[in-house]
């Protein structure tokens, strides 16, 4: 019995022709459509398709029911950048980016310093610490938003048993000191992970050097400054740029706790939109509000990309260069 | 090792395109009509209504038994859910356009929510074709006719006022409680209150909602029926009466009668919520509508509706062009969708029968509008609005559903600034105008 060609093996086409093997350009292609291609289908349903569509939603008056058919072109950008209680969501927002980062930078740096030695119980220490940044942001949100009503709260309870006065709308429905006490639980929150990657950050710089700074006789201060600060500078940069981002577009805590209020007082660009959208259905508005959004934050991280981080990214290359410029001359 | 990583590959790649076409598939798939596919051939109707707990969730199941056995060949597919989550599946299946998706019978709250529903040509006009109901109900139509077409049946109507803790009231010294007090009676009744320690109000402010009733409620009083009516159709608030309507409520929020915090303070949710405060008896009243027994029996530790809960209606101010007579309140109504078959129209008027209304009045699942219904009421505390409803004034809907959502939520922010203690009488109406126009 003639031997018959076998289908399906690898290099053998159907009548016995041999097939031509896949050369190794192609093979590298296939593999990188065969990694990329679900992530890539993933990225255009989830993130640049909601972009367009909020574009496309931003150039119309739409209620939310029935299509789009009522075109305004820019007219939603320009109420949204003209609305007093967007401006001051974009001023809260500020607040809370540069109020993060003056508050946990110095903290979370003690903090890891501390944490960074032998301490007795520092595992616990640690875990307490990084605790409220597991915590889901609703619930912690729900908890502190208990802990704050006026006068059946937790904390009015306390400050009234020690005798210190207390807002008598609470610290969350006084306007002067809502926006700060959103930043004050958004601190407790996310202290934990400036913690931890300080930590990281401050475990990877060399013993030896801190040896040869003590053989030196340098103060504690000195090897802080000298050593410490300058070797901890791209983790500090990162988490700025995470921190930063994050502050940009806060929602859940502040909807939790205030929903924006009292009278805007807490009102961020998220909060904002979201209102827009879900509440006052102006979808066309709350399109232009996140559009806007995407464009603030698109700018920030470009700029701090390019102003800040380039350095940890590229950290050899205007050295790299320099010293080629000198090999050529 | 090499032949199966490339055919590894190639399957990746194959499952990809798949995925994305699964994805773009599965729109098509969800514009099918799944009412027919799941019913063969029966008539289907998909009903949604928010009864989703209890004997009312049993008696509205019983209500779509007995209809089906009354219509073979018509399935009911009952959809009950909680209030918020139907509205949020409405508002989305109405956004979708999707005609399968949008259910044959809902819920409406009237007004310019209705009004937009009826610009997308989602709902059916039911002037002609439910006639009599609508002869029966016609005093509580207003508020879901446009252009002079009834779009929605309403079940149940409610009022605003002020539900209040006699206990308290009477520790206060309060023992002539007016059922319809004038301004000066009511301040009276807070100073009383603030004298004997009790907090006398409680406000959800920080759902704004409920502090924009004070505002409404003014304009009720402050103007006329027609000049509101009047003032909206011509994007007009010149009147001064609704400048007054603000004043007025900054004066109240200067009195302080608010318990604290209420600038945060949640309506509804739990106990040190503005309805939390009113059941635990920690204030002397709360403005809240005819929900307010429902939802303070469900903030109580024994589950029940208060014992101590009284009502009168909002303060009159007199001399103010406002009909007494006049109050704020809104229900809900049942709407048929276009794309429903035309059993769908029987089965809305079905639900304002003599037989279901009064089933629906002696379980206290709202105030029936079908007359005779009135006197199947079981609760005290909500039988006692229907006099009140019934006196032949006119009902204003809340404003910000009268308006729709649009103008509602600026207005509604204008507001809450008024209590946050900022002056916004004007602030208040150039929102309102300012969303109008849009």
């Amino acid at each position: 019995m003639p031997a018959t060609p076998v289908q399906g093996v690898a290099g053998i086409a159907p009548g016995g022709r041999r097939r031509k093997p896949m050369s190794g350009a192609w093979r590298k292609r296939a593999e990188i459509a065969f990694f990329v291609t679900p992530a890539l289908a993933l990225f255009l349903m989830f993130v640049i398709w909601p972009i367009i569509t909020a574009v496309q939603m931003s150039l119309f008056k739409w209620t939310g029911i029935g299509p789009l058919v009522d075109f305004v072109g820019l007219k939603n950008y320009v109420t949204v950048l003209t609305d007093e209680l967007f401006t001051d969501a974009l001023r809260h927002n500020l607040i809370i980016v540069v109020g993060s980062i003056l508050l946990q930078l110095p903290l979370g740096l003690g903090l890891a310093l501390l944490l960074n030695r032998k301490l007795w119980g520092q595992s616990i220490l640690r875990t307490i610490i990084f605790v409220p940044y597991v915590l889901a942001e609703v619930i912690a949100g729900v908890v502190w938003g208990a802990l704050l009503v006026p006068q059946y709260g937790t904390i009015d309870a306390l400050a009234a048993a020690l005798h210190i006065p207390t807002p008598e709308q609470g610290f969350l429905g006084t306007p002067d000191l809502a926006l700060w006490t959103v930043l004050f639980v958004l601190t407790w929150k996310y202290l934990g992970l400036a913690v931890i990657l300080f930590l990281a950050g401050l475990q990877g710089i060399p013993d030896e050097l801190y040896e040869a700074a003590a053989l030196d006789g340098a103060s504690w201060w000195q090897v802080q400054r000298r050593i410490t600060f300058p070797l901890m500078g791209p983790t500090i940069r990162t988490w700025a740029f995470l921190s930063m981002i994050g502050s940009l577009q806060v929602f859940d805590m502040v909807w939790i706790l205030t929903k924006g209020g009292p009278a805007g007082a807490t009102t961020t660009m998220a909060t904002y939109l979201i209102a827009q959208g879900t509440q006052a259905s102006n979808f066309g508005i709350a399109g232009a509000a996140s559009v806007i959004l995407f464009v603030i934050a698109l700018f920030f991280a470009v700029v701090y990309q390019q102003l800040v981080l380039k350095r940890d990214t590229q950290p050899d290359t205007p050295k790299r260069k320099r010293s080629q410029r000198e090999k050529a001359k | 090792m090499t032949r199966k990583m490339r055919g590894g590959a190639f399957v990746a790649l194959g499952a990809s395109i798949t995925l994305l076409a699964g994805c773009a598939g599965s729109g098509g798939a969800a514009t099918g009509n799944n009412t027919a596919a799941s019913a063969g051939d029966d008539q289907v109707i998909t009903w949604w209504h928010n009864s989703n707990t209890g004997e009312g969730k049993d008696y509205y199941d019983q209500v779509a038994a007995d209809f089906e056995s009354e219509h073979p060949g018509v399935k009911i597919e009952v959809s009950a859910m909680q209030h918020e989550d139907m509205l949020t599946k409405l508002k989305a299946v109405l956004q979708s356009g999707d005609a399968a998706q949008i259910p044959d019978v809902f819920m409406s709250r009237g007004g310019g929510e209705l009004k937009n529903e009826v610009d997308a040509g989602v709902t059916r006009d039911l002037t002609d074709v439910a006639k009599d109901e609508i002869s029966k109900i016609s005093g509580f139509t207003g508020q879901y006719t446009v252009d002079g077409k009834v779009y929605a049946l309403p079940y149940s109507i409610g009022l605003v006022g002020f539900w209040y803790n006699k206990d308290l009231f009477a520790q206060a010294g309060i023992t002539d409680v007016n059922s319809a007090p004038t301004i000066d009676e009511f301040n009276g009744y807070v100073d009383k209150l603030k004298t004997a320690g009790i907090d006398p109000i409680s406000v959800g402010a920080g759902d704004k909602w409920p502090a924009a009733h004070y505002w409404y409620y003014n304009v009720v009083r402050e103007c006329a029926f027609d000049t509101v009516e009047n003032a909206i159709a011509d994007v007009d608030f010149s009147d001064p009466c609704f400048t007054k309507a603000g004043d007025d409520l900054q004066a109240l929020v200067a009195k302080q009668p608010f318990n604290p915090g209420f600038l945060s303070t949640g309506a509804q949710a739990g106990p040190t919520s503005a309805s939390g405060l009113l059941a635990t008896g920690k204030v002397g009243m709360e403005l809240a509508g005819h929900w307010e027994p429902g939802v303070t029996g469900g903030l109580t530790a024994d589950g029940k509706v208060p014992s101590f809960l009284g009502w009168f209606a909002y303060p009159t101010f007199p001399g103010e062009a406002g009909d007494p007579k006049d109050q704020m309140g809104g229900g809900d109504a049942w709407e048929v969708s276009t794309s429903a078959p035309d059993v769908a129209v029987d089965f809305a008027k079905y639900l304002l029968s003599d037989k279901v209304q009064k089933g629906f009045a002696a379980l206290d699942m709202g105030l029936p509008t079908n007359p005779a219904a009135t006197g199947d009421l079981k609760n005290e505390a909500l039988a006692q609005l229907l006099p009140v409803r019934d006196a032949g004034g006119n009902t204003q809907l809340y404003l910000d559903t009268r308006l729709g959502s649009a103008v509602g939520g600026p207005m509604n922010d204008a507001i809450a600034k008024v209590f946050a203690g900022e002056p916004g009488s004007q602030e208040i109406l150039d929102a309102i105008t300012k969303a109008l126009k849009g």
